[in-house]
């Protein structure tokens, strides 16, 4: 019944020289849920993503991603989440197909059931005509829906999105989402940092982080009930212009 | 395995895709070499030359009908003294050679243009060379190993040193770089691939690029451009795999160091065309520089690198003789191999 969270962490904290990018956070996220991680530019949630994903170790603190230690075991994380980026993140002068068998190849995906699994995604998505397009000539939506194929491929345990939506017109948003959850409901945990905060609105929980800090974790519900707020963009500027004017009030 | 065979395969798709770019590669040696090698050339093969004296021996008309069957020469015809300087200055005639009968010897004098120094020394020399043949001269000088003064032969490895690094560097920096900037690196450093696979897999293909290009200007050199083949051509391309490994290197450690494609372009212009054409003996000699350049072009491996091809190209002597360049060059790579391997893998 009480499954172990899919990711784990206790105390985070990264520092670079004087400066502490992540501070001492934790929080826990379990399986299937897509948990929001909302902050604006510079609050630390790369930073953070980043020691989630194997690519930096922490200054200090632990934490598990799948089961696996981030401070010990960045390779096996590695071979278990997958990683979407802003930037469609796919080789534009590669056709779909070898997008997908590059990144099927690279997770240790046989050659047969690399196979299967693009014929399926392709049915799914409706992408059977663009198999052999290069992807520079596919429009926005679908290297969007694509991207997250690549990055889900391996059927990973967790899938971090870092700004998935980014430049992208509200529809296909819409969209995107659909995918997002129809993997959720398949069991895939996501991770989905944002700078639309009617995306917010989406996810199960979500955590604002201000200066390196979680200031706020919850249900989007539930954070609109203490903020007395009717949108995420209101709990959002009540969090982060609080911290600014704490910040200012201290420093004058 | 196929991880690495996969990263290659992505890496060639890159390359095949973007054909204006290989045709560049492929063409840029090619023409550079038949340029140097034919158009742009120093050694002087039309010298209009005027003849002065006042002995009529066959001893002098020996001389005379020697410059007259010359390809190098064409003879002017004679001229009094007087004559000398307004031929000389309405370019009628490049040098003068005046020949005078002096207490039963003769003796000889070369007036040249010399607006431009270095061929108003070929004119002497040529001239020198074509009295030699007189018995009462002793031969004045012999040039081994390139007995024309070939301008193509010592273009052939300056043009080697310069387009490795300049192909090398550049294409590999630019190409790590366009992932970073992409965002694909990240894409790649979260997957379970290691760096170093990642890097090697990268580097490949412009490997094999580059030894294409080697074969396609050794095949150039010794057909066109005529220089001699014999076994030591094996030694050439070794040594120039050596020095195509460490060009490599260096657009790699270009790549830690550069954040946009642009930067990247401009450090690998700078760091390889100016010392590589300037301080490396290509075009001038080292010997002759001040000392403190001449420091300087120590740390240019092209320096080593041209040094050493002149050897086994042109003077086709044995890989023990370059030993020293090669030593020096290997350092150097490994130097450079371990610094970009440090770079690389310090962003954690």
């Amino acid at each position: 019944m009480n499954e172990k969270p899919v990711i784990e962490v206790r105390g985070l904290t990264k520092c670079f020289g004087s400066f502490t990018a992540v501070d001492n956070i934790s929080f826990d996220v379990s399986k299937g849920e897509i948990f929001g991680f909302l902050g604006a530019n510079g609050a630390g949630k790369t930073t953070a993503m980043k020691m989630l994903c194997g690519l930096s170790f922490p200054t200090s603190g632990t934490g598990s991603v799948a089961g696996f230690d981030i401070n010990t075991e960045p390779e096996q994380i590695k071979r278990h989440i997958g990683y979407m980026s802003q930037k469609f993140s796919l080789y534009e002068t590669m056709t779909v197909d070898e997008n997908l068998r590059l990144f099927a190849s690279i997770y240790g995906i046989p050659a047969k059931e690399a196979r299967l699994r693009m014929d399926r995604l392709y049915r799914q998505l409706g992408m059977e005509s663009m198999r052999r397009s290069l992807v520079r000539s596919i429009p926005t939506g679908w290297k969007q829906k694509l991207a997250f194929s690549a990055a889900t491929i391996h059927n990973p345990a967790v899938v971090f999105l870092d700004e998935p939506t980014g430049g992208v017109d509200p529809l296909t948003r819409r969209k995107f989402w659909e995918l997002i959850y129809r993997s959720a409901s398949e069991g895939t945990t996501l991770f989905v940092t944002t700078h639309y905060l009617d995306e917010a609105e989406y996810c199960n929980r979500v955590s604002i982080m201000v200066d390196g800090r979680i200031e706020a974790l919850d249900s989007p519900a539930a954070l609109k009930a203490r903020y007395g707020a009717e949108t995420m963009d209101e709990v959002f500027r009540k969090v982060a212009v609080a911290k600014d004017t704490d910040k200012n009030q201290q420093g004058y | 395995m196929s991880i690495f065979l996969s990263i290659i395969k992505k890496e060639s798709l890159h390359l095949v895709r973007d054909p204006r770019t290989v045709l560049i590669v492929l063409c840029m040696p090619v023409i550079l070499l038949l340029l140097f090698g034919f158009a742009i050339s120093t050694e002087v093969n039309n010298m209009d030359v005027g003849i002065v004296t006042d002995s009529h021996t066959q001893e002098v008309r020996d001389i005379i009908s020697r410059i007259s069957c010359n390809p190098y020469f064409t003879l002017k015809g004679m001229m009094t003294q007087q004559e000398i300087e307004p031929a000389l200055r309405d370019g009628v005639v490049d040098a003068v050679l005046v020949l005078r009968e002096s207490s039963g010897q003769l003796e000889h004098q070369v007036v040249a243009d010399a607006s431009n120094p270095n061929n108003a020394q070929i004119y002497a020399s040529y001239l020198e060379g074509a009295m030699s043949g007189n018995a009462q001269e002793p031969a004045v000088g012999t040039t081994l190993y390139n007995p024309q003064l070939k301008s193509s032969y010592n273009f052939v490895p300056g043009i080697m040193g310069m387009i490795f690094i300049l192909i090398c560097a550049m294409m590999t920096s630019v190409s790590i770089v366009r992932e970073k900037e992409s965002g694909t690196m990240n894409l790649l450093l979260v997957s379970p691939i290691k760096p170093r696979t990642i890097i090697l897999g990268k580097l490949i293909p412009y490997f094999i690029l580059s030894l294409l290009i080697l074969a396609l200007m050794l095949a150039f050199s010794y057909t066109l451009l005529g220089i001699p083949f014999s076994v030591t051509a094996l030694n050439t391309v070794w040594v120039s795999v050596l020095y195509i490994v460490m060009s490599l290197a260096i657009g790699l450690l270009i790549s830690t160091v550069s954040k946009t494609q642009f930067t990247a372009l401009v450090i690998s212009g700078v760091l390889c065309i100016f010392p590589v054409t300037m301080l490396s003996g290509m075009l001038f000699p080292v010997s002759n520089m001040p000392v403190i350049l001449q420091w300087i072009s120590c740390a240019v491996p092209a320096r080593w690198y041209i040094d050493a091809m002149r050897t086994l190209m042109i003077q086709q002597l044995d890989i023990m003789y370059v030993i020293d360049d090669v030593v020096i060059l290997a350092a150097i790579t490994v130097f450079v191999i371990v610094a970009a391997i440090l770079r690389f893998s310090r962003n954690k």
